[in-house]
């Protein structure tokens, strides 16, 4: 009888039609130039008919003259900048109303979260009804709502709320006083970021000290005075500049200030409350995924109920919200595209009145695209790195 | 397996292909058709409107009715979509409308980069504004800081800016898609003034007011900043047909110049005057060179009427919206309508 | 010594504030100070709000009206609804008419509530959504013209579907049967597409003919969301399976469409369908505006349903996997035997969550022109003489959004519990 040698394997000869690898790659080839073909047939279909109706192409007209006026810029522009600049108004806009949307939803759903496994029960139910309000109804109704309510219950700027002469709100916006650029504002503004900086690193240092002597360390008082101090301090030191830009109505309008829109608020407060209802949610599994004993624990340790949620619940339990938590500001980000709907100029809108202005659909659909995806990939990588430093390193 | 979701795609491409029409000119597809797919605006009144029934009138209206009447017979056969400013080029473009008559200003970038044709000038208009008179505004140029309500991607947007700049005065835009949310966020009050075309204007005053408002609360500014010359729009490529849209609105014009009514069309056709025995194709010829049926002057007349009768019963003293004919009379009473000969 | 009888202690109650009602209320609502000042602060506020909301809605409401003018001044004008209900359900459809698209919803529901039940989840399933996408399709579009392409398409994806499934597995005649309709597909498309089979299509012609840029209202809504996913399922249990292989190029592939599709919001999507989708096509072929919504809806479904089943196949132990290749049965019979079977069950609440989503996403087709429930809704309130009364319209569009989507997160949810009994220990 033939014995095989220990330690020899060879591959079994089987034709070339039957082996597996072989097979893989003719299979992979035959996709990817299928494929191929597709890409080919509507690409060569695209050229003919842009050429048949002899719609222009290319991506020169961003150099060309906008034309026209955008109601809500966080940067100067005026109608006779180019359309690349108008698109850049709009994916500042777009960005403006992605990070608030952000940073409010996750603030305001973590305490709905939070709420709805409070003992009480009024407070409890009241949060459970608050999320299935919000999330069983479209997002772009819940807009369109809001700011209906806006425009109509708000007076005109001649009638508007006047509150202490300095804050207006009529249906144009809520205006308010801000203090009129100096230079001094550069250099508080540098000192905000040491200050940032140096609670990070007064924060690590009090930790290291704590754990290593268990003294605590009045870290929240510390960093709010280096945060607001320092700027204060800068502030102070140059003599105090307070000269404001005061709101006044004149023929129309109000000149002067800084205004809300009711478009922004109506786009970042149905964004913010419809995804706080989905924040709350995960936030409530990811709390009620922990195991019951640590809370049990920790009041037997003697916590408050409020120092258990924050000191033991809540960090384990971001483990656990991350990954959830990731797709839920990418759902912000890309609902903010619903802008068009009530007239917030976006990204979405400059886009859109450039195509009609221009004709070319395909150029700036890709530009949309590009932009939306650079963002979302952005916040996905760093969601992946904040989620991996603080996930569990097991053995 | 990605390969069968592939061959599903082809597939159904395969079906969808052999299924709708393949028609390589545009005329031939109408005609297979046995419609004319007509793009209109939303609802304005005097232009394009569907009354409580689903019936359209309106100027614009008639003038795809008349291309109906000419390539059909029938003005009855054509079907109408609604189209807001953002979406009725694409829909043109794209073969969902056959033909755009919608108060679209004819303009350079428009005929050329985005590969329309427009035909015949159907109104000659201007932009204008619009206030409540109980801001006190006597002119555009009082407009200083103003809110002002426009709709996006249209000439309107871009006279507005280069006006404003021009006066060295600035506003703030509130920028709209549909006219209907415009006309209500100027009614509500979230902008001072509203800016389109001025028959739009009109027309909104007229028709659009909701009580306990009414028309005479509002006045339309003298200003008229821009020319917009509002013509249907076909796509590039088939000069037959828009050959056709253009001679059925020189048809028209030439029927008001000869005195061709609707009323009078009947009894026209036995005049002996050659010019008219040629329009009403008495005399063979000029059907068969357009395309169209010899008796296509005749069929628009007696079903549409000729361009002051649309005119007179859509915007003018016969309507509620009371414009007066101004820059669009017949050049004989010194307006622009000027109809090249049917000859 | 203690000397207590037995048998002769009474019993005492326990205290009134501990049971009952009261009990129940003395530990919710006021366990602490803190909490009953909570409790007492959010019953005035939820008290004053409710009684403003229901003297507005209820008592001061105005339920039928002949104009407008007659419904200002007073509280919630629900005439409005009751004047234009017809147009907010239904659309531009004919008015005599409306009672196909009345039919086509309760169709629709009767299929969704019908796959709801458990019993139902075999091959019957089957049936129910033939039989009711048909009758669905006729009642809305009024004649079918089934075309002979399609019914050789059909033949040639079944024929082809059962030669693989059933390849190994059964009798010579059944595996020749499928074999036979598989090319009598493929032979009749090819003559089709070659122009010597002639044009021919099957005629089912009980109505008028509606074409789809009158169709509106919940209907609409209701197709989007229903056909938009049940046809993107395939295609994302194809993106998922192809996501997972060990060939580089398909993996590759299927990556990078994913992420292309979750990456961009379903606005672009449907802006790029509308106005891009007409360009990729030979010139002369149209495509229905509501087709084109649909392709784009059934494209982003596609990559979320692919994420989804994923999850579910990583779930899968690889054991299955190994067991299945042992037995000897090739890729697609342990796809579709073994492996999706036991994977899909796993991910049946996260879909209903999608279609939840889905449901609410259609609302987003109003920004292309497409008259969907929120769009009719919308354009009710543009009337002048109707006016000035956005909350009510809105409100009674969220109320019904409301009624759907709950009711389908409950069942998701109670659907979620039933699975998993078997797994409970």
């Amino acid at each position: 009888m033939a014995v095989e040698a220990l330690g020899t394997t060879t591959r079994a000869k089987v034709a070339p039609w039957n082996d597996p690898f072989i097979r893989g790659w003719v299979f992979q080839i035959v996709v990817v130039a299928l494929v191929g073909l597709l890409a080919w047939f509507l690409v060569s279909n695209t050229i003919e008919n842009l050429e048949r109706q002899k719609i222009a192409s290319g991506f020169h007209y961003l150099e060309r003259e906008a034309g026209f006026e955008i109601g809500d810029s966080m940067i100067a522009y005026s109608p006779s900048d180019t359309y690349a600049r108008a698109i850049l108004v709009g994916l500042l806009n777009t960005l403006k109303v992605a990070v608030l949307g952000i940073i409010l939803a996750t603030v305001l759903g973590t305490m709905i979260g939070v709420g709805r496994l409070s003992p009480n029960w009024l407070l409890a139910k009241i949060c459970e009804g608050y999320v299935e309000m919000f999330r069983n109804v479209p997002l772009l109704l819940w807009l369109f709502l809001i700011y209906k309510m806006i425009s109509e219950a708000f007076p005109g700027p001649r009638q508007a709320i006047n509150v202490l002469d300095s804050f207006f709100l009529s249906n144009r916006g809520l205006y308010f006083p801000v203090p009129i650029a100096d230079p001094i504002h550069k250099w508080m503004g540098l000192a905000f970021l040491i200050g940032v900086i140096a609670t990070f690193l007064v924060k690590r240092w009090a930790k290291k000290r704590q754990d290593a002597t268990g003294q605590p360390f009045p870290t929240i008082k510390t960093a709010i005075a280096l945060i607001v101090g320092l700027p204060a301090v800068i502030w102070l030191l140059d003599g105090a500049p307070h000269h404001m830009s005061w709101p006044a109505l004149k023929g129309f309008n109000f000149e002067g200030g800084t205004v809300i829109q009711p478009e922004f608020t109506a786009l970042l407060l149905g964004l913010v409350l419809y995804t706080s209802a989905f924040v709350a949610e995960i936030v409530r599994s990811g709390i009620l995924a922990l195991h019951k004993g640590q809370t049990e624990a920790a009041m037997a340790i003697g916590l408050s109920r409020g120092q258990v949620m924050r000191l033991v619940l809540l960090p384990q339990a971001l483990r656990i919200i991350v990954p959830p938590m990731t797709s839920q500001y990418l759902n912000i980000t890309k609902n903010s595209s619903l802008a068009i709907a009530i007239g917030y100029p976006d990204l979405v809108a400059a886009v859109n009145v450039t195509i009609n202005q221009t004709g070319q659909a395909i150029e700036n659909i890709l530009i949309i695209m590009a932009a939306y995806l650079s963002v979302s990939l952005s916040i996905s990588a760093f969601m992946n790195w904040y989620n991996k430093r603080i996930a569990l390193t097991e053995r | 397996m990605y390969k069968y979701s592939l061959a599903a795609a082809a597939g159904v491409a395969a079906i969808l292909a052999s299924g709708s029409a393949m028609a390589g000119k545009d005329l031939d597809a109408i005609k297979a058709r046995g419609s004319l797919i007509c793009g209109v605006g939303t609802g304005t009144a005097g232009f394009m409107l569907a009354d409580s029934q689903g019936k359209w009138v309106g100027l614009d209206v008639d003038v795809c009715r008349a291309v109906a009447a000419a390539i059909f017979g029938d003005a009855e056969k054509v079907k109408y979509t609604p189209l807001t400013a953002q979406q009725r080029f694409t829909a043109l473009q794209s073969g969902e409308v056959d033909i755009l008559s919608n108060n679209t200003t004819a303009t350079l970038t428009r005929d050329t980069a985005l590969g329309l044709d427009f035909t015949a000038i159907t109104y000659y208009d201007g932009q204008g504004f619009m206030v409540n008179k109980k801001l006190g505004v006597k002119s555009a140029k009082e407009l200083n800081g103003a809110t002002v309500c426009v709709a996006p991607g249209t000439t309107t947007e871009l006279n507005l800016a280069d006006y404003f700049r021009a006066q060295k005065m600035s506003f703030k835009p509130v920028v709209i898609e549909k006219v209907e949310e415009i006309r209500a966020a100027f009614f509500s009050g979230r902008c001072d003034v509203y800016t389109t075309d001025a028959s739009g204007l009109y027309s909104t005053r007229a028709a659009n007011v909701p009580p306990p408002a009414k028309p005479e609360d509002f006045i339309i500014l003298p200003e008229i900043i821009s020319k917009e010359p509002l013509a249907p729009a076909v796509r590039h490529g088939d000069q037959q047909f828009a050959d056709i849209v253009r001679w059925t609105q020189y048809a028209m014009l030439e029927a008001e110049e000869y005195g061709i009514s609707s009323k009078t069309v009947d009894d026209m056709l036995k005049s002996d005057n050659p010019t008219i025995k040629r329009i009403l194709g008495v005399t063979p010829g000029m059907g068969k060179a357009l395309g169209v049926d010899e008796k296509w002057v005749y069929n628009i007349v007696k079903q549409v009427g000729n361009y002051g009768e649309s005119f007179e019963r859509n915007v003018g003293m016969g309507s509620p919206l009371k414009i007066e004919r101004g820059l669009n009379k017949l050049w004989t009473q010194g307006g622009l309508q000027y109809a090249e000969p049917i000859r | 010594m203690a000397d207590v009888a037995q048998g002769e202690r009474r019993q005492l109650a326990p205290p009134v504030v501990d049971t009952g009602v009261l009990g129940w209320v003395r530990k919710n609502l006021f366990s602490s100070w803190g909490n009953a000042l909570t409790t007492i602060v959010l019953a005035v506020a939820i008290g004053w709000i409710l009684a403003n909301f229901i003297d507005w809605a209820v008592i001061n409401a105005v339920w039928t009206a002949p104009t407008g003018q007659d419904c200002r001044g007073h509280g919630a004008c629900w005439a409005l609804i009751h004047e234009k209900y017809r147009y907010i359900f239904f659309g531009s459809f004919p008015y005599e008419q409306q009672w196909r698209p009345l039919l086509a919803i309760v169709a629709m529901l009767a299929m969704l509530i019908l796959s709801s039940d458990r019993r139902m989840w075999n091959a019957r399933l089957l049936w129910i959504w033939g039989v009711g996408s048909f009758l669905t399709f006729l009642l809305m579009f009024g004649q079918i013209h089934i075309s002979i392409s399609l019914i050789l398409f059909v033949a040639l994806g079944v024929g082809g579907l059962g030669m693989l499934m059933r390849g190994a597995v059964g009798t010579p005649a059944e595996v020749n049967g499928w074999r036979a309709l598989a090319a009598i597909g493929a032979v009749g498309l090819v003559l089709r597409v070659t122009g010597v089979l002639p044009a021919w299509s099957l005629p089912i012609a009980p109505f008028d003919y509606v074409e789809t840029h009158l169709w509106g209202g919940l209907p609409v809504t209701m197709i989007l969301a229903t056909y938009g996913l049940l046809f993107a399922f395939p295609y994302g249990v194809l993106l998922a399976l192809g996501r997972r292989s060990k060939l580089p190029l398909i993996k590759g592939l299927c990556v990078g469409f994913i992420e292309l599709i979750r990456g961009v919001p379903l606005i672009s999507l449907l802006i790029m369908a509308s106005v891009m989708l007409p360009l990729f096509l030979p010139s002369g072929t149209t495509i229905d505006k509501f087709l084109r919504a649909l392709v784009a809806v059934i494209l982003f479904a596609g990559a979320y349903i692919a994420e989804i089943i994923r999850g579910g196949l990583q779930s899968l132990p690889k054991g299955q996997f190994e067991a299945a290749d042992a037995m000897g049965l090739n890729y697609v019979q342990k796809t579709a035997l073994i492996i999706l079977p036991q994977a899909l069950r796993v991910v049946i609440p996260p879909l209903i969550n999608t279609f939840i989503g889905f449901f609410k996403d259609t609302s987003l087709v109003l920004i292309i022109g497409i008259f969907d429930f929120l769009n009719t809704a919308n354009q009710a309130l543009v009337d002048p003489n109707w006016a000035g009364f956005p909350a009510e319209v809105y409100l009674f569009a969220a109320f019904v959004y409301f009624c759907f989507c709950f009711s389908m997160s409950r069942y998701s949810k109670y659907l979620e519990i039933e699975l998993n009994k078997g797994t409970r220990r």
